[in-house]
């Protein structure tokens, strides 16, 4: 916390302490995708590529893109040292102590990636004079904020995911692009979707933007696209990059001919429009909207209750459900819905390019309109949000306001995640601690006459506090615990989409003000 | 940004280490018939909620003293069952007499280590930050560097955590008391001090500085004036502090007789296992045990005790001031680990806590001290099946307080206080001792971790299985033996002087 000596050798100590306090959360509950990617790392190594995409043992089948297959490919060699059980296909739900700690290592070391990004993001921030205290340097805080975020910390090492190697990529990419080095963005961002491709969300954020800001050398002086300046050479590069990266990737599997299998693996369209437990988007609100209008044409006799159809919304593995009152949603209006929302913030950044922060905000941008309305939506893809707004949280004012609502009530809507009382210290400690660091240095920062957060935005967040406790604490020792156990994920859901909503909405109003009056940067 | 929210970070930082330790197993898991420390404790529960408080020392046929019977003074009784009240409104089944022997679940685990939680966060947390934050000097960034340390202290957290016990409570009171006796509030200090004194008997490893630190204050003062007027108020107030401790037990002199003979078993031999003390490392070279009578083994370590305590605490006598109560505490300590009888592993933590006070002012030899402490106990981890946190918080730890106290960069001949050693060894040539000081800690930080790999990765030859155990004790040994004579340095070098306590800022 204290460091006596000059800058960046602070760095080393936030992420070794960071490394430590992971190894501490070995023998935490971890939640069924420990399974996955043990089964995931069995059929890797025990089958040939060819029957990846078909092995069906397993309930939880390979549904990640090739490159990631290949990355449990490659750690099922190191796996073989610690315990050769937990190769076999047919050991399912084998968890031995070797086992765990060989898949919590692996994900605590191959964070290494997200470290080394965090650095080179670090080193993009535009260092103010006259800072000399290392707790108020940008840098500083931007490294705590992305190496200590509380989502990924209890997603990765509790829950148990590889989203710290994942979002390494997609920072690094970022920074790349800050950098103005975009061949190698576009490579890593290249190979990012091929390891995940909910990464394909923020694709349109980084065509339009090479396509504007890459292959077009120059603008016109009012800053509209010059169409001479066209560079084919830089087109080709770019398209050179992805094709040859998609090609290693998806190449083998259209050699053989499974490119529809693998496919119908990567987009399971039978899931429903909410996840069991909903993420709080635009659907949440919309379900809750329905459900009170059924409730309410009851009491005042307009409905039969007999004819509404009986599913409970939240009913843990019920996936598809119709909707009472309201016209129920199909996969094709999510989508038309998500791209009219990231439409806006597409075109803004061809028309007035603003760089690669304006980039950065056009992708922050994608990833939550895609996150308020997209199909079947996890609650942890809002980190995709979350982490790359802390960039711009530390360099301007208006952003860390947006990110302190976002990110309180993005993570505690990750609450529900981690549910065992045992780890209820860890996850409401994390939190505080996440939250108070980033509300003081934050202030600290942007120091200023104004505080960060409107009045509505303290008075909103206070009321996330007293859903907390009455979830956590009250709620748990009251009779509705029998009768309504699902009451608690539909109130944190609802309570959180309304935040999550507000900031969408503020952070498009900051990029179409920006539009005003453009900005160099 | 402000020192609360630094504060609160390092708090919460520390609960989560301490949470994060505690998720893996305890001693005695899943072992019968004994079990461990753990069944111990809820033995205990068991006890004192169903029997009436005059048997809970005494062997009845309810209750046998032989299996984990109640050895710690009242207020340890009277925690084990205000918990035991708890724990009866949770599951019956937890603390019902008899049947409850051996119990374990995860659920009953949980339980457990919420109630050292909370007896943390009540007793020793806030004793830590305000003794950083009120009785150690420079600015406030270094002193929430010294708040994080001392909260990450390996050693504590493993042993109450992972192995299970209480000891923060205890801990907590004594330093309750040295934050008193810091900030002058003499009698609430020796109130603190007795409470710790009733909660466990290894306090009594810090009893004498108290008592000299005090009463060379009263002499200070004047023992013919206010002095004398300080003394009888610190007096009534330890015996009113004891006697509402022992209340109940006073009613009959047999009770109260019983509860000090099961306090003081003196019947248990000189050492047990591999305790990294003197006669333990002596033993290696002779047979103590064959040799001495039982008796004569008492009273010789009695004598060695009581030579190797005196100096600092005639020192303390004469100089009461916070610095020599710091190092005396640190000296009595030590010499009661090495010296006295009946000592357990555990028991360094009674040492370490006035390491930790000293985090500020040596950070060096303090950190080396404590990284040695941790190290001593690493036999006991194994057994409890704390290898990964141990390695985990030890390396953390050692990383930590080096980066954030500076530990290697502040370690000129001065800072270290080895002025000394050049006027003792004056007729050898001067050497540059800061510089030997510092290979020597690279030095002993390698042997600590090659022994550690060592103990956990190799099978010991079949004719000598308690090998690494012993290496392992006869180098902690040596690490506590050289603090226990840095320290008498130290304190007889005289005072901090003013200029190196400025440049440390």
């Amino acid at each position: 916390m204290a460091a006596p000596a000059d800058s960046g050798c602070w760095f080393p100590a936030l992420a070794l302490g960071v490394s430590f306090l992971k190894c501490l959360f070995i023998n935490a509950y971890h939640s069924t995708d420990f399974e996955v990617h043990r089964n995931w790392l069995a059929i890797t190594h025990s089958l040939p590529v060819s029957r990846w995409y078909y092995e069906n043992t397993s309930d939880w089948t390979l549904d990640y893109p090739p490159l990631f297959a290949w990355f449990e490919f490659g750690l099922s060699h190191v796996a073989q040292h610690f315990d050769r059980n937990m190769l076999q296909v047919e050991n399912l739900n084998y968890a031995s102590p070797s086992t765990v700690l060989f898949q919590r290592l692996s994900v605590i070391f191959t964070d290494v990636v997200f470290i080394y990004a965090v650095r080179e993001c670090c080193r993009c921030v535009q260092v103010r004079k006259g800072s000399r205290d290392v707790l108020s340097r940008p840098s500083f805080v931007l490294a705590v904020l992305l190496l200590w975020n509380f989502g990924l910390l209890i997603l990765d090492h509790i829950h148990f995911q590889y989203n710290g190697f994942l979002f390494g990529f997609l920072l690094l990419s970022v920074a790349k692009h800050l950098q103005s080095q975009h061949l190698q963005g576009a490579l890593l961002f290249a190979i990012l979707f091929n390891l995940k491709h909910i990464y394909l969300y923020v694709a349109p954020a980084y065509g339009i933007y090479l396509l504007r800001s890459y292959c077009f050398t120059q603008d016109n002086k009012d800053g509209s696209v010059r169409w001479t300046s066209f560079s084919p050479l830089r087109l080709l590069a770019l398209g050179g990059i992805v094709v040859s990266v998609c090609a290693l990737s998806f190449g083998p599997f259209v050699a053989m001919g499974q490119l529809p299998q693998v496919l119908s693996r990567l987009f399971p369209f039978k899931r429903g429009l909410c996840h069991a437990y909903w993420a709080p988007n635009v659907w949440a609100l919309y379900n809750v909207l329905d459900k009170g209008l059924a409730v309410l044409g009851v009491r005042l006799k307009l409905l039969e209750e007999a004819e509404l159809p009986r599913a409970s919304m939240t009913g843990g593995l019920v996936q598809e459900f119709q909707h009472s009152v309201l016209p129920s949603v199909s996969p094709s209006v999510t989508l038309v819905c998500t791209l009219l929302s990231i439409l806006p913030a597409v075109v803004s950044i061809w028309w007035r390019p603003r760089g690669a922060r304006g980039f950065l905000r056009c992708l922050l941008l994608c990833a939550l309109g895609s996150f308020m309305f997209g199909w079947h939506v996890h609650e942890k893809a809002i980190l995709i949000a979350i982490l790359p707004l802390s960039i711009l949280a530390v360099e301007s004012r208006e952003d860390a306001g947006i990110f302190l609502v976002l990110t309180t009530t993005g993570h505690y809507s990750l609450f529900p995640l981690i549910f065992t009382p045992a780890e209820l210290p860890i996850k409401v400690s994390l939190m505080l601690m996440f939250t108070i660091f980033s509300f003081t240095a934050l202030r600290k920062l942007h120091s200023g006459q104004r505080s960060l957060l409107r009045p509505v935005e303290v008075a909103y967040l206070l009321g996330l506090v007293a859903v907390a406790i009455a979830c956590e604490v009250v709620f748990p020792l009251s009779p509705w615990q029998q009768r309504l156990p699902f009451l608690p994920l539909l109130a944190t859901s609802v309570y959180c989409s309304v935040g999550v909503s507000y900031s969408f909405l503020r952070l498009y109003g900051s990029l179409l003000r920006c539009e005003d009056k453009p900005k160099q940067l | 940004m402000q020192t609360w929210s630094l504060v609160s970070i390092c708090v919460l930082l520390g609960v989560v280490v301490r949470w994060g330790v505690s998720l893996n197993s305890y001693s005695g898991a899943g072992k019968p018939p004994m079990f461990g420390d753990y069944e111990a404790q809820r033995h205990w529960q068991e006890v004192t909620y169903n029997l009436p408080l005059q048997e809970w020392y005494f062997n009845t046929t309810d209750n046998d003293l032989n299996y984990w019977g109640l050895d710690y003074p009242p207020l340890t009784a009277y925690h084990s069952w205000i918990c035991a009240y708890i724990a009866k409104i949770i599951n019956p089944d937890w603390v019902e007499l008899h049947k409850s022997r051996g119990y374990e679940s995860p659920t009953h685990k949980l339980f457990m280590r919420t109630t050292v939680l909370v007896a943390d966060l009540l007793v020793y947390i806030p004793a830590v930050v305000l003794y950083c934050l009120y009785l150690t000097d420079g600015s406030s960034k270094k002193k929430v560097s010294t708040l994080l340390c001392f909260l990450l202290y390996p050693g504590l957290i493993l042993i109450d955590y992972g192995h299970f016990q209480y000891n923060g409570v205890s801990l907590g009171f004594a330093l309750w008391g040295i934050l008193a006796l810091g900030l002058g509030w003499d009698v609430s200090g020796s109130m603190a001090f007795s409470l710790a004194l009733n909660y466990k008997q290894m306090e009594l490893y810090h009893a004498l500085p108290f008592f000299c630190y005090l009463l060379g204050k009263c002499i200070k003062v004047g023992l013919m004036g206010r002095g004398l007027f300080l003394l009888v108020r610190i007096a009534a107030t330890v015996l009113a502090t004891f006697a509402l401790c022992w209340l109940p037990f006073l009613s009959d002199p047999s009770q109260a007789l019983q509860v000090v003979r099961r306090i003081f078993p003196v019947a248990r031999g000189l050492f047990e296992d591999k305790v990294a003390n003197t006669w333990c490392s002596l033993n290696t070279l002779i047979k103590i045990r064959s040799i001495l009578s039982g008796d004569s083994q008492l009273y010789l370590s009695l004598a060695c005790t009581l030579l190797a305590v005196l100096p600092s605490s005639f020192r303390l006598l004469t100089k009461p001031t916070f610095w020599h109560f710091k190092l005396a505490l640190a000296n009595s300590s030590l010499a009661f680990f090495l010296f006295s009888y009946q000592v357990h592993e555990k028991s360094i933590l009674l040492a370490a806590l006035p390491a930790c006070l000293l985090l500020n002012d040596l950070p060096l030899v303090a950190i080396w001290f404590l990284q040695a402490s941790t190290f001593s106990m690493l036999p006991l981890f194994l057994k409890d099946g704390l290898l990964v946190p141990y390695a985990v918080t030890s390396l953390a730890f050692l990383f930590l307080s080096i980066y954030l106290l500076s530990a290697l960069d502040h370690c000129s001949e001065d800072e270290l206080r080895l002025g000394a050693y050049n006027k003792l060894f004056f007729c050898l040539p001067r050497m540059d001792l800061a510089r030997i000081v510092r290979w020597k800690f690279y030095i002993s930080v390698a042997v600590m971790a090659g022994l550690s790999i060592v103990s956990v990765a190799l099978v010991p030859p079949p004719h000598l299985p308690d090998l690494f155990p012993v290496m392992l004790s006869m180098a902690a040994f040596l690490h506590f033996f050289g603090t226990f004579v840095y320290f008498h340095v130290v304190q007889f070098s005289g005072p901090p002087s003013r200029k190196s306590q400025k440049k440390n800022n």
